[in-house]
C-alpha cells in the first residue's frame, strides 16, 4: 500500500475543491473518488472509448489520460456542472427527447464532446457531429440519436440566442 | 378499449434524466464506509492443471485484508442447472487464459493489484484445444471429464416431415457451407459488484446483471448462505446485450470476501477482463442443404451446426438448440432436419449475445436463399414474399406463430429504398442486398423447470395519487424501467412521470426471471398490464358509484376518472384512489405472466423455440466495395421491424438502430480470435467497436402487426433486428462484385483475396468460405509447441530484465 498522498487544488463544476491524493492517480479516479462525481465513468482506462471525457477550459480531455497536476489551472467541467442550477442544458432536454442515451453509460462523455462543439460551432453538419464525437465509443444507438439530438439542441440555442 | 394515452407516444423515458445528469448509480459508483477494493488473479495458461497455490506473500502484503482461492468456493454452478460445469475461481485446473483463480481484497486497488503478483500458482500444462475440429477428434485430451466423446459438450438431432420425400420432390438443391467468426458483447461500462455482509448475517450484492433473480439461486448454492439472507440489486446496467446473464466469478469473489472481512468489498472488471469474461457469440462452422421447385418453393432443409462453446457450459445448450429451432419460422419449410453439436474449447466461454444462437443460422440461411434466388433468376424480395411463413400458423417443428409481419417489411423496404431501381442499376462495387428474420418475445420456459410465473409486478397508489411498480426486470439501456412505468401509466390513466420503479431487486420487487431472450415487453408487460387492470377496476367501481354512472363508461386517463359519455362528469386521480382505499383497504395489485401451454411440441428439444409471439423484421444494406483498396463501406441499412405496436416508438426506433450498428460491426470487423490461447484483440484499441465515422447511415421502418399475446399488442424489438443485417451486406457484397462471402467478418484482405490482388498471382475467386470441416488430426502437437515457443519467450524476456 502506498501512501505518498499530496494536496491538490482543482476547479471543478466552477467549485474549487482541496483534497489529498495519490500523486500517480488520474484525473478521472480523483474525480470519482476524491471528490465523489460519479457521473464521469471508465470504460477502459487506457484512452479507447471516450467514456471518461471532461472538458478542460472548454477543450474535450480524457480524464483517465490525464494527471490532476497537468490541469491545475484549468476550469474542469463535468456532466455534473452542464445543468445551470434547475435549468438543464439544451443538450440534456434533447438527448431526453431523442432517446439518445439508452444504457446511459457513454453519454456523459458524448455531452461533453457536444457541448464543446456546439460552443465552438453553433451549427454544426451532421459530418461534423460525426467528427467531434468520433473519440467517443456507444455501443447502445448506432449514433443516430445523438446527431439527431445534438442538432435539435443546436436548434434550441439558435431559438434561444433569438429570444433574447 | 377506449384509445391509448401514453402508449404509442414519443416520450422522454422517465430514467433518461439520471443518465443525463450524471446521477445515475451503476454499481462502480457506489461506495460503502470501510469498503475494500477486490482484484481477481487470471489463469495464464489455456488448459493446465494446478499443482499448488500459495497466498501467503499476497496476505503479508500491506494494505491486504483477504485472499480466496477456488477451494473456498468448490461447489459447482453455472446459469443453466442441468449443466452446471463451472466454478466461481478454478479448482484444481484452469481451462482458458483469463479463467479466474483468486481474489484479493485491500485497503485500496493498488494494493489489491499489486498482491495478485505475490500470489504463487503452479501450474502443469495440458495440451490445449482450440478448434471445433480438434475439439470432435480429440478423444484423448479432455477439457471436462463429463464429455462422452472426444469434447463434445452436447449433441442434438431433431428432424420433422418427410425430409428425404422433401428433397426427392425438389427440382433444385443446393449445399453450402458457412462459418460465422465469434465476437463479444463490449459493453461501455465492465461488470462490476458490491457486496456487503452486514452484522445481522445478511449479505446485499449490487451489481450489473441481466438477471438477478437466477444470480441469487446461484449465490445461495455456491456460498451455502440460505437465499432468505441474500438480495441481489441488479443496478443499471450500462450497456449488457447477453454479456451480463451469467452468473461470474467475481460476484462470488466479493460476497466471500465480504463475509470474510465482515466488510463491503467491490470488484470491477477492468476492460481486458471483460474479454475474458465473454459469454459472446460462438463461432459456428454451418452446412445447409435446402431444396426447392422451380418456383423457388421450400421443400426440405437439413441444418448442421458446428458451435465453438469455448470452455464452459454458459447458456450452451440452449444456444445449440437456438441454432436450429427457428429456421422455419419465417418461410414455409415442409421437412427439416437439424443436427447441432457444441463442442468444449481453451478459450472463454460463448454464450448469448443480442440474437443468441440464431444469428449465425440466420446469416448462413438468407445468404442460401440469396443464392437460390439467383439460381432461379427470381428478384432476392419477391422470392421471400412467395414463400412466407403464414400468420396464425404451425411450423413444421410445431411452434405456434401469431402475428407476422414479414411481408409487410419486405414489401416497405422494396417501396423505400427504391430497391427494383437499384437494383437493376449495375455498377461494379456497388449493390444492394436483403434479408428477412425473426426472433422471440421471450423464451417460452425459464431456466429451471417450475410452473410459477415467468413475470410478477406489483403496482401501489399513495394517498397523493403516486404510482410505485415494482417488477424483478434488469433495466440494462432497453428502456425496461420506463416501459414499467408507461404501461402502469397507461393502465391506470396517470402520466409516466407519477409512477416511481423499483426494478431487479429480489428482496422488494416479485420475481421476474431477467432481462434476456427479449422477454421483457411481452412478460414483464403484461404482468404490469394485469397488476395495472387489477386495481383500474377498484378504481372504476368506486368511481361509478360516485358519479352514478354505469362501470363501462368509466375512464382512466390524464389523472382523470371521467364519463366517457359527459367528459366533464369527473373526479381526480387522487379523489378516486382515495375513494378506493377507503373502501378496499390499502391500494395493491399484482399481476404476473406465464406463456400460454402449447405455443411448442413435446418432443426432446421442444423447450427452446416456442415463444408466445415472434418478432419480424427484413434489412436492405447498400455498400460500395473499393476495388482497389477492398475496402467495404456500408452506405446505408434501413431496417423494416414488427414490433406488434410500438409502445415507445424512440425507444424501438432506438433498439432497431442499436441492433443495426452492432450487426454492421460483427460483419465488417469484430472478431474475438485467439493465438495459442492467448485473446489476439484484448482492448477496445484492438478490438475495433465502430465509431461514429465508420457507422452507415441508418433508418428504421417500424410496422404494426398488433399481436394477440403482447401487452396492447407488442413484441420485442432487442435482438431479432440486428440478425437480417449480417445477411443482407453479405449479399449486397455479392451484389456488388460477384463474390460470396460464407464467412464473417468481411475484411478488406478478404475483398482483396477474393479480387485477385492480395498477391501478384491474380487469381480470382468467387466465394470465400469453407467447404467443410477441416482435419482435427492434421497437427496435433502444433498448438502446443506454439505455446511453448510463447512461454519461453515470456520467460527469456523476464530474465533479461
Amino acid at each position: 500500500m502506498t501512501d505518498t498522498k499530496t494536496m491538490l487544488t482543482l476547479r471543478v463544476n466552477g467549485d474549487p475543491h482541496t483534497f489529498a491524493a495519490e500523486p500517480h492517480h488520474t484525473l478521472l479516479e480523483v474525480l470519482r473518488e476524491e471528490l465523489d462525481l460519479t457521473g464521469t465513468k471508465h470504460g477502459c482506462e487506457l484512452g479507447e472509448c471516450g467514456a471518461c471525457t471532461v472538458l478542460a477550459d472548454g477543450v474535450p480531455i480524457l480524464s483517465c489520460l490525464t494527471l490532476p497536476q497537468q490541469v491545475a489551472h484549468a476550469d474542469i467541467t463535468t456532466v455534473e456542472g452542464l445543468a445551470k442550477g434547475p435549468q438543464l442544458h439544451p443538450l440534456q432536454t434533447a438527448f431526453a427527447e431523442e432517446g439518445a442515451a439508452q444504457c446511459g453509460y457513454c453519454t456523459p462523455g458524448i455531452l461533453l464532446s457536444a457541448k464543446a462543439l456546439l460552443d465552438a460551432n453553433p451549427r454544426p453538419t451532421r459530418d461534423e457531429i460525426a467528427q467531434a464525437i468520433s473519440g467517443n465509443l456507444c455501443r447502445c444507438t448506432g449514433y443516430t440519436a445523438i446527431y439527431e439530438a445534438i442538432e435539435k439542441a443546436a436548434e434550441m440555442s439558435a431559438k434561444a440566442a433569438q429570444r433574447v | 378499449m377506449s384509445e391509448l394515452s401514453i402508449l404509442g407516444r414519443r416520450l422522454p423515458k422517465v430514467n433518461a434524466w439520471a443518465h443525463l445528469t450524471g446521477s445515475a448509480r451503476y454499481a462502480d459508483d457506489i461506495r460503502l464506509p470501510r469498503m475494500l477494493y477486490g482484484r481477481l488473479l487470471r489463469s495464464t495458461r489455456p488448459h493446465a492443471l494446478i499443482k499448488r497455490i500459495d497466498i501467503s506473500r499476497a496476505l503479508a502484503y500491506p494494505g491486504v485484508v483477504a485472499v480466496v482461492t477456488g477451494a473456498d468456493m468448490p461447489e459447482k454452478m453455472g446459469i443453466m442447472p442441468s449443466t452446471q460445469d463451472e466454478t466461481a475461481l478454478a479448482v484444481d485446473k484452469v481451462r482458458y487464459v483469463g479463467e479466474p483463480v483468486a481474489g484479493v481484497a485491500a485497503l485500496d486497488e493498488d494494493a489489491a493489484y499489486e498482491a495478485l503478483s505475490l500470489i504463487d500458482v503452479e501450474y502443469e500444462d495440458l495440451e490445449p484445444i482450440f478448434t471445433i475440429e480438434e475439439a470432435l477428434d480429440r478423444d484423448d485430451v479432455k477439457i471436462h471429464d463429463t464429455s462422452k466423446r472426444a469434447n463434445v459438450f452436447k449433441e442434438v438431432h431433431l428432424s420433422f416431415g418427410d425430409v428425404e420425400g422433401g428433397f426427392a420432390k425438389a427440382d433444385h438443391v443446393r449445399e453450402d457451407w458457412f462459418f460465422f467468426e465469434g465476437n463479444t458483447h463490449a459493453p461501455i461500462e465492465s461488470h462490476s459488484a458490491v457486496a456487503s455482509y452486514d452484522a445481522d448475517g445478511k449479505l446485499t450484492l449490487w451489481t450489473s446483471t441481466q438477471v438477478p433473480h437466477y444470480l441469487h439461486r446461484e449465490m445461495e448454492k455456491v456460498l451455502g448462505l440460505p437465499r432468505t439472507r441474500i438480495r441481489v440489486i441488479a443496478t443499471p446496467n450500462g450497456g449488457a446485450f447477453g454479456g451480463k446473464s451469467d452468473p461470474f466469478g467475481h460476484e462470488f469473489a466479493a460476497a466471500l470476501l465480504s463475509m470474510r472481512t465482515k466488510r463491503p468489498v467491490k470488484i470491477t472488471l477492468d476492460r481486458e477482463e471483460v474479454f475474458y469474461a465473454h459469454r459472446g457469440r460462438h463461432p459456428v462452422k454451418m452446412r445447409i442443404k435446402t431444396g426447392v421447385k422451380k418456383d423457388g418453393e421450400i421443400t426440405a432443409v437439413e441444418f448442421q451446426s458446428y458451435l465453438d462453446g469455448g470452455a464452459y457450459a454458459s447458456y450452451g445448450i440452449a444456444t445449440t438448440y437456438y441454432t436450429g429451432a427457428l429456421l422455419t419460422v419465417t418461410y414455409r419449410v415442409p421437412a427439416y432436419k437439424f443436427d447441432g453439436v457444441r463442442v468444449y474449447t481453451n478459450k472463454p466461454p460463448c454464450g448469448p449475445k443480442r440474437g443468441h444462437g440464431t444469428t449465425q443460422p440466420r446469416y448462413a440461411f438468407e445468404c442460401q436463399l440469396d443464392k437460390i434466388a439467383m439460381d432461379l433468376g427470381l428478384d432476392p424480395i419477391e422470392y421471400r414474399l412467395r414463400i412466407l411463413q403464414p400468420a396464425n400458423s404451425r411450423t413444421v417443428n410445431e411452434l405456434r406463430v401469431t402475428s407476422m409481419g414479414l411481408g409487410e417489411c419486405l414489401r416497405a423496404l422494396r417501396d423505400r429504398t427504391s430497391w427494383e431501381r437499384k437494383r437493376s442499376e449495375r455498377t461494379k462495387g456497388k449493390g444492394i442486398g436483403v434479408a428477412g428474420s425473426a426472433y422471440i418475445s421471450g423464451a417460452g420456459l425459464p431456466i429451471y423447470w417450475n410452473d410459477m410465473p415467468h413475470s410478477g409486478a406489483e403496482i401501489r397508489i399513495d394517498r397523493g395519487g403516486g404510482v410505485t411498480v415494482m417488477c424483478g426486470t434488469s433495466e440494462i439501456g432497453q428502456g425496461s424501467d420506463n416501459l414499467l412505468a408507461a404501461i402502469a401509466a397507461e393502465a391506470l390513466g396517470v402520466y409516466p412521470e407519477d409512477v416511481h420503479v423499483v426494478s431487479g431487486d429480489t428482496s422488494l420487487t416479485p420475481v421476474d426471471l431477467g432481462s434476456y431472450s427479449s422477454r421483457v415487453t411481452m412478460m414483464a408487460g403484461n404482468a404490469t398490464k394485469n397488476a395495472g387492470l387489477k386495481l383500474r377496476e377498484q378504481l372504476v367501481t368506486v368511481a361509478a358509484e360516485k358519479l352514478g354512472i354505469p362501470a363501462d363508461r368509466v375512464n382512466l386517463a390524464y389523472r382523470k376518472v371521467y364519463d366517457l359519455k359527459d367528459p366533464e362528469r369527473s373526479m381526480s386521480f387522487v379523489e378516486a384512489a382515495n375513494l378506493a382505499e377507503a373502501k378496499y383497504g390499502t391500494l395493491v395489485g399484482a399481476g404476473s405472466y406465464r406463456p400460454p401451454a402449447g405455443i411448442g411440441g413435446n418432443y426432446k428439444g421442444a423447450g427452446v423455440g416456442p415463444t408466445p409471439a415472434y418478432s419480424y423484421q427484413a434489412a436492405v444494406a447498400e455498400v460500395t466495395v473499393d476495388l482497389e483498396t477492398g475496402q467495404l463501406t456500408v452506405d446505408k441499412i434501413t431496417t423494416a421491424h414488427d414490433c406488434g405496436r410500438a409502445l415507445n416508438p424512440v425507444n424501438v426506433e432506438g433498439q432497431v438502430e442499436g441492433s443495426a450498428y452492432m450487426g454492421y460491426g460483427e460483419i465488417v470487423v469484430e472478431e474475438q480470435i485467439f493465438r495459442g490461447g492467448l485473446h489476439k484483440k484484448p482492448s477496445l484499441l484492438d478490438y475495433k467497436l465502430p465509431t461514429s465515422l465508420d457507422t452507415p447511415k441508418l433508418e428504421t421502418i417500424l410496422i404494426e402487426s398488433v399481436d394477440s399475446e403482447g401487452p396492447y399488442g407488442a413484441k420485442e424489438a432487442g435482438e431479432g433486428p440486428l440478425n437480417p443485417v449480417i445477411p443482407a451486406i453479405a449479399n449486397a457484397v455479392y451484389d456488388a462484385i460477384g463474390v460470396r462471402f460464407d464467412e464473417t467478418p468481411i475484411t478488406a484482405e478478404k475483398i482483396l483475396d477474393a479480387l485477385g490482388k492480395r498477391d501478384n498471382r491474380g487469381i480470382t475467386k468467387d466465394r470465400i468460405g469453407p467447404t467443410g470441416l477441416g482435419d482435427g488430426k492434421a497437427d496435433p502437437k502444433r498448438a502446443m509447441r506454439r505455446l511453448e515457443a510463447s512461454t519461453e519467450a515470456r520467460e527469456r524476456k523476464k530474465t533479461q530484465v
